[in-house]
């Protein structure tokens, strides 16, 4: 009985997608993100390296998660952010909340959230504020 | 149109908002198994369990890019990693490993954390099965949680367990030991490149002869002898065979495939298909039915109440079961 009282009911559980798109073979942001996101009581489904925007797309729809979270390090997430967001509306999955981490210029910043990003995270960002924003977007 | 019908018209949309109503086994998810039910028990269900790092993913990876090269069936891969007992959050990794399914529509890959259950499924692993087969997926493979020992319930859901080995992981002891091997319907001695290789395959070859003894004929101080094996229910006239793999290269993919055909082929002949259909059913059944009860005894009980007769049991002025006979009023006797 009591652990009901410190795990969340399944419905709010809340479901990452953690994607690494890209040819770089850089994936540790990824896995400690990933990691974070776990110790925060979430589900993470992580697809490793070299994924893209149409494996992305069409791993959220199988895991039906929440959010899909890419890190990008190859400077391509201009190029990579729309198709994927593109890809997910052709799906049905609008809904659905995407975070970028990597190298981004402040430049590109609000381009991103114009075209519907929710968050973006550089080197040095925290884990805590990460999760912290994750929750509140999917919780709305 | 409501979900469940949106999913038999083939929608993928409503098939993964189905699967996590299911799995989170909401009221919508409970109604859409009632009315997906007559159209289960379809799909030849493919259990794939083994210890941790003996490579059941790639494995299944391999196993699902050979059904859809050489049969052309639709495959959904249901596969199950651990939940922290302590935040209930869990890193499901298995798609990293079966990257060469993606962008083919014919498959469908689906993780699923196990949410506190033991015994190497999730609680609504079932569940999501019978989804699966009402989309009309001919083959299901369900890799469990890499736990090793007492993955058994994998054998009650699935038409055909494979329990995967690897070389290097265990004396033939391990082989002995009660559990794993029994439930097997073919063994995998996956990585079957490495060194050891012979030794593992000899040490499950002399568990399997002791787990499915024949009928013996030897000569004994010149008289022919006979030792009839024990009489053992139908099931057991399947010897499981051994297949050598090397999954990362697809080596001894199509045999394994092989088997799997022959042995849904003696299912079906033997009539075990039915006898499997039957228990597997009826164990679904029963954790229905098991589940219905807590929450009903959840309902009823109060958290203070339970809180209060549970420090009755830890002053020790109360045993165990006479706590329960208190917190049901008496209708557990």
């Amino acid at each position: 009985m009591s652990e009901r009282k410190t795990n969340p009911e399944p419905s709010q559980r809340i479901r990452v997608l953690v994607a690494k798109p890209g040819l770089d073979g850089h994936d540790r942001g990824a896995k400690v993100v990933a990691r974070a996101l776990r110790d925060a009581g979430m589900e993470v489904i992580y697809t490793g390296l070299r994924q893209t925007p149409e494996m992305i797309a069409e791993a959220a729809l199988q895991e039906d998660v929440d959010v899909v979270g890419m890190s990008i390090l190859s400077g391509a997430h201009m190029a990579l952010a729309p198709r994927v967001l593109e890809l997910l509306k052709a799906n049905g999955q609008e809904g659905v909340k995407v975070f970028i981490g990597g190298i981004i210029p402040d430049e590109d910043l609000p381009r991103l959230k114009e075209m519907g990003v929710a968050g973006v995270y550089g080197p040095g960002a925290s884990t805590e504020d990460i999760i912290r924003e994750v929750k509140a977007a999917v919780t709305g | 149109m409501n979900l469940a019908e949106q999913l038999l018209s083939g929608n993928r949309l409503a098939l993964t908002r189905l699967l996590t109503q299911v799995e989170n086994d909401t009221p919508e998810g409970r109604s859409a198994l009632t009315e997906l039910f007559p159209h289960t028990g379809k799909a030849h269900l493919i259990g794939v369990t083994g210890a941790p790092g003996t490579g059941k993913s790639s494995l299944v990876n391999q196993l699902a890019l050979h059904f859809r090269v050489q049969d052309e069936r639709r495959v959904a891969i249901v596969a199950v990693d651990p939940s922290s007992p302590f935040t209930g959050g869990a890193v499901l990794g298995d798609r990293v490993r079966m990257r060469d399914l993606a962008g083919d529509p014919g498959v469908f890959i689906r993780s699923m954390a196990s949410r506190g259950s033991l015994g190497g499924l999730a609680q609504a692993t079932a569940g999501l099965v019978q989804v699966f087969d009402a989309a009309g997926y001919d083959t299901i493979l369900i890799e469990t949680v890499g736990a090793g020992q007492a993955e058994v319930e994998i054998a009650r859901l699935a038409h055909t367990t494979l329990v995967i080995e690897a070389p290097g992981l265990g004396d033939d002891i391990q082989a002995i030991k009660a559990g794993i091997l029994e439930i097997a319907d073919i063994l995998v001695v996956n990585k079957a490149d490495r060194p050891g290789v012979e030794n593992t395959l000899k040490a499950l070859r002399s568990a399997l002869e002791l787990a499915h003894p024949v009928r013996h004929v030897f000569q004994h101080h010149g008289k022919i002898e006979v030792v009839d094996a024990p009489d053992m229910p139908t099931y057991n006239s399947w010897i499981p065979p051994i297949q050598k793999t090397v999954a990362t290269e697809g080596e001894g993919v199509p045999e394994l495939a092989d088997e799997i055909a022959r042995h849904a082929e003696h299912l079906r002949e033997s009539g075990d298909w039915a006898a499997r259909e039957r228990s597997r059913l009826g164990s679904e059944l029963d954790a229905l039915v098991q589940e219905m009860l807590v929450t009903r005894f959840r309902d009823k009980v109060s958290e203070s109440r339970y809180e209060a007769v549970l420090d009755q049991v830890f002053q020790r002025e109360l045993a165990p079961w006479e706590a329960v006979k208190m917190l049901t009023n008496g209708w557990s006797e």
